[in-house]
């Protein structure tokens, strides 16, 4: 039974997959929590769980406190949509010192000139402006705060990035749902959500402008340009370990609020046992090929193939032992 | 009485009158009921010794906190764990204020339903209008939060909290873009979930009053209303504060509810009409993610609460003074003058 613990948004995906798997390796017996990218973490830093799901790449700090070292597989990109509720109103193309302005209560309406300037022909009222954010530690909210503290340094000082900030104004809501169902039923609110809950939610989403001063809507498309674009960009300079932000990153298509979403195995697995970490290490090379055929059709981007063969490296990686987990098994 | 040549072992209590300390534990009078007071009394040091071991638990695991912060924790203003900057104040000041502002409204409430179920109502009546009384005590909390957010939270935003700006908006607890969520929608919220329960538990005080006292005062020509100021009332006193504190305990340690409606600012608001938040319901919203200095904060203050709860139930019980009412063991030690 291999057991897996973390965070929310990849569930669905990682359940989907087990039962598809189940077809190709009926003896595996794959478990997986949705508990959270932090519960995810503390498990599997003490060896409580055999891999853990986490929307955001482990820090310095993280890396340290875990003790052993940890590979990042990333699996699916997530996609942070910028969802507003004005009635009469369609999507709108919102610059990130405009949000950000918003965020720390300079830009208090919507019908505030500077929303106007990116919006021509839009007729927009009057309606005060209420942003609304995610009360608990959150990936999105690193990847938003990631995004606007890039551009616009009051909001860098004063809220800061991660997946905890301050924001100080508005309203904060638990979970991805809480925050949908706020921005739902609140004139005027302005947030931001991971993509499948807006389009769930029928949220009206806004396009941003990518680092190529480009506007662009949320799609996984184009996350997966921006996983592609980012690699390119990097080139030889791309971290071994996969730990790297997409965030605002270069790619005529890609849209800014995007990243990997990891799942993260110890490298040394000989504790969970030979024969687990075979059967983790067969499911997850299946994850990475066919498994991204499947991942559109459930709403969730597939990974660049420039992404897959770093992945493959790193799962290479995983031993027990002397032995490579992916490699046939020694004959007796 | 048993002879020294057959004397039962040194720890039994049967046929022996025996103490531990001041606490007379003996006779019993066979094994049967030695072995029956010892399983319940290990079960009640069980109980409360959970209530001693959370507190040392948590202070523990809030050490870091205390250490580095000391008491200046207990004021800080700002809750910030991006900038590694933690103050209980701003959810001190949530927790009381919805705590306290449910409590104001929900008391006169309950205790007008409490008296009208004990003595004015037809006697018809009061099974099934306490019935529900007491089932409206028993509706999940998650029930509340979500018809907070589906009606109540709508409602104060379009209608209620314009109309009070429209009205006292010169009162600046008032001002302010009325969103719906804040310290508002969180004390309504809470004087709506406390309300049974202190009505259920006031009404069942007032009609423990002997029905002796109460017929005397109405037999020297006392009004309905002066029975009850003069005798009932007076009588029942202690039990309807032990029925307000249940309420305001509820209301304390709620968070569910709370988190759903409050906005989850951390900050000290001036207007009722703006998010905050309560220390329940930081707790509910951070404690998944948090590590390190953060999750030892945090800690910090579910102690904080923790000892609030308590320090509010013992002071209750010392204000009162008489204990309950009746002379028990407990109150010999409690108030060891007699009363």
């Amino acid at each position: 039974m291999v057991r897996g613990a973390g965070a929310t948004f990849p569930a669905p995906l990682y359940e989907a997959w087990v039962a598809a798997y189940r077809a190709v390796a009926p003896q595996l017996r794959l478990n997986y929590q949705a508990v959270g990218s932090g519960a995810g973490l503390r498990q599997v830093f003490d060896g409580t769980t055999d891999f853990a799901a986490s929307d955001v790449a482990l820090t310095d700090e993280q890396v340290a406190r875990a003790g052993r070292p940890l590979l990042h597989v990333p699996l699916t990109l997530g996609v942070v949509a910028v969802a507003f509720h004005v009635p009469t109103v369609g999507p709108l193309d919102l610059a990130p010192d405009v949000l950000a302005d918003a965020y720390l209560g300079v830009v208090t309406r919507w019908d505030d000139p500077r929303i106007a300037a990116t919006n021509p022909g839009v007729t927009l009222p009057s309606l005060p402006i209420v942003p609304v954010y995610r009360s608990d530690g959150s990936g999105s909210t690193a990847i938003f705060s990631e995004y606007l503290a890039r551009r616009h340094e009051a909001f860098a000082a004063r809220i800061g990035r991660g997946t905890q900030v301050r924001f100080g104004l508005g309203v904060g809501a638990k979970g991805n749902d809480g925050v949908t169902t706020q921005i739902q039923t609140t004139p005027g609110a302005l947030g931001y959500v991971e993509l499948l809950y807006a389009r769930h939610g029928h949220l009206t989403t806004a396009r941003l402008r990518n680092a190529a001063g480009l506007w662009v809507a949320p799609s996984n498309g184009g996350a997966t340009a921006a996983a592609a674009a980012t690699d390119r960009a990097l080139g030889e300079r791309h971290p071994e370990d996969l730990r790297v932000s997409l965030v605002d990153g270069p790619g005529d298509d890609a849209y800014p609020l995007s990243a990997y979403s990891f799942v993260l195995v110890p490298e040394e697995f000989s504790a969970g046992g030979e024969a687990k970490g075979r059967a983790l290490a067969g499911f997850l090379w299946w994850a990475l090929h066919e498994g991204q055929k499947v991942a559109p059709s459930l709403d969730y981007a597939a990974l660049p193939i420039a992404t897959v063969t770093r992945a493959e490296a790193r799962l290479r990686l995983l031993r027990a032992g002397d032995h490579r987990l992916l490699d046939p098994p020694p004959s007796p | 009485m048993t002879s020294r040549a057959s004397a039962p072992p040194p720890f039994s209590t049967i046929g022996r009158r025996r103490w531990a300390g001041w606490l007379r534990v003996g006779p019993e009078v066979n094994g049967g009921d030695a072995f029956f007071r010892f399983s319940t009394a290990s079960v009640t040091v069980v109980a409360t010794g959970l209530l001693v071991v959370l507190g040392i638990g948590l202070f523990v695991s809030s050490r870091g906190t205390f250490g580095r912060q000391g008491l200046g924790f207990l004021v800080g203003p700002t809750w910030a764990p991006v900038h590694g900057v933690f103050g209980a104040l701003p959810f001190a000041y949530g927790t009381l204020v919805t705590s306290g502002l449910a409590l104001f409204l929900a008391v006169p409430v309950a205790l007008g339903v409490a008296i009208f179920l004990a003595e004015l109502s037809p006697r018809w009546m009061r099974g099934p209008v306490g019935l529900l009384v007491e089932l409206s005590a028993a509706v999940p909390s998650i029930v509340y939060g979500l018809w907070g957010v589906a009606v109540l939270v709508p409602w104060l935003r379009e209608v209620a909290e314009p109309a009070l700006q429209r009205g006292l908006g010169w009162v600046p607890v008032f001002r302010g873009v009325p969103v719906g969520n804040g310290l508002l929608a969180a004390a309504l919220i809470l004087s709506l979930m406390v309300l049974p329960t202190i009505a259920a538990v006031s009404r069942d005080v007032l009609r423990a009053v002997p029905t002796g006292l109460k017929e005397g005062a109405l037999a020297l020509g006392a009004t309905r209303w002066e029975m009850l100021r003069m005798v009932a009332l007076p009588h029942a006193r202690t039990g309807l504060l032990g029925a307000v504190l249940l309420g305001l305990g509820r209301a304390l340690g709620e968070a569910m509810a709370v988190t759903m409606v409050i906005g989850n600012n951390p900050r000290i608001a001036a207007s009722l009409f703006e998010p905050s938040s309560t220390m329940a319901a930081i707790l509910a919203n951070q404690f998944g993610e948090a590590h390190g200095p953060h999750l030892e904060a945090l800690a910090a203050l579910a102690f904080l609460l923790f000892i609030l709860t308590v320090a509010l139930n013992v002071a209750a019980r010392l204000l009162v003074g008489r204990g309950w009412g009746q002379p028990k063991a407990e109150a010999r030690f409690l108030f060891p003058r007699a009363p």
